[in-house]
């Protein structure tokens, strides 16, 4: 294996991708990402995109922020070179609810705020609290295993050049041309 | 933003290797061993160290209080003393103009100059009190995966040296590239093509 601080930079643009591929699968395929988790009924984009455009060695970050925020710049952003740096998510079960920000570059989350679980009244509550946390906690770590494994196995495959780019493209040209066919 | 925070932030380990020995017995041999010291009295500007998740400002690792369900859990402490240079400035100013009056010189050397100003910070650090910062971890030993509950790069540094200090194992952080190595079950021709992986263009 490669020296970890060399592979950190040199295949930073690999997160980056599968954080693109996940807002196209979001917008134009949910289904193959419910398929990772039974329970899980619906996936989403939450309330941050952020897109960096690092073409011709120049770069533009474009952040959308607020709930319900358009869209649309961000995909002109993606048209114009960009790819999504940073992604805010949430998913829901019948009753719970997750959201979370992770970035491409390392695909650590943050702001992970998971379903309420009970309140610590007294030290005896610690630990099953910390284990019900944990629990909720690892339902996201475990679909953003699965979903890039998935990822890997197209981006590692002539799939990916074939199939993935092509339509990737195509979501970005008629997202942004109305006379796109 | 621990563990029981409303709100939290995790970057993942992968730790390369078991314990020598019995598990427990070297967990707790090492986490006392290893276990944060105050600096409030002393000079020194910083500590790092392990610290009970339950009682971060009491560290104990009697018994197996650092054990739930079948997890390791502990925090890593970082104390750190930090001096307002407005503070130091002044301070060194007055014991510069001291220093001058009893020698009856009109300058100091720079040589002197440094040690004037180490002998106030190390005064100064006397006086002040340390500002801790607690950082929770959890240790899935049987899968050896570690969560850090920081995506802060310093803590994330100090993490991986003190933990490799403490347990003398490699901890490896999980981005991209790493968790494709190490978690993605890759056949060899795809870490062949991984290897050779280029940045896409999506747009014509």
């Amino acid at each position: 294996m490669l020296d970890v601080s060399v592979a950190y930079n040199r295949y930073k643009f690999i997160g980056d991708e599968f954080l693109t591929w996940l807002w196209f699968l979001i917008e134009n395929n949910p289904d193959q990402i419910l398929a990772h988790d039974p329970e899980i009924v619906a996936f989403d984009i939450g309330n941050r995109i952020v897109i960096e455009n690092r073409v011709n060695d120049a770069k533009e970050t474009i952040s959308i922020k607020g709930d319900g925020a358009g869209l649309e710049e961000g995909l002109l952003a993606l048209k114009k070179g960009g790819v999504v740096i940073e992604l805010n998510l949430e998913f829901k079960t019948d009753q719970l609810e997750w959201q979370f920000s992770i970035k491409g570059e390392h695909l650590s989350v943050s702001g992970l705020k998971i379903p309420p679980t009970g309140a610590v009244e007294s030290g005896d509550d610690v630990e099953g609290i910390v284990l019900e946390k944990t629990y909720l906690q690892e339902k996201v770590l475990k679909l953003i295993d699965k979903l890039f494994k998935s990822f890997l196995g197209i981006r590692l495959s002539s799939q990916w050049r074939e199939n993935s780019v092509p339509d990737i493209k195509k979501w970005i040209q008629s997202s942004t041309d109305p006379n796109f066919k | 933003m621990g563990i029981i925070s409303s709100s939290a932030s995790i970057t993942r380990y992968k730790v390369d290797g078991k314990l020598e020995g019995s598990v427990m017995d070297v967990m707790a041999e090492r986490l006392k061993k290893y276990t944060i010291t105050e600096i409030d009295e002393e000079s020194s500007d910083k500590s790092v160290g392990w610290t009970s998740f339950k009682t971060p400002f009491e560290p104990n690792f009697e018994g197996s209080s650092y054990v739930i369900g079948s997890l390791f859990v502990f925090s890593l402490r970082i104390d750190k003393k930090v001096i307002p240079p407005k503070v130091i400035q002044k301070h060194f100013q007055v014991a510069m103009t001291r220093r001058l009056k009893d020698s009856g010189r009109e300058f100091l050397s720079r040589n002197e100059k440094k040690m004037v100003k180490d002998q106030v910070i190390n005064v100064l650090s006397l006086r002040i009190p340390s500002t801790p910062n607690v950082y929770d971890l959890i240790w899935n030993y049987e899968e050896g995966v570690i969560w850090f509950f920081t995506n802060l790069k310093s803590a994330n540094e100090e993490l991986e040296t003190f933990f490799s200090r403490t347990f003398r194992l490699t901890i490896i952080r999980l981005f991209p590239y790493t968790m494709a190595e190490l978690t993605g079950e890759l056949t060899s021709a795809e870490k062949d093509t991984l290897s050779k992986l280029n940045p896409t263009l999506f747009t014509e």
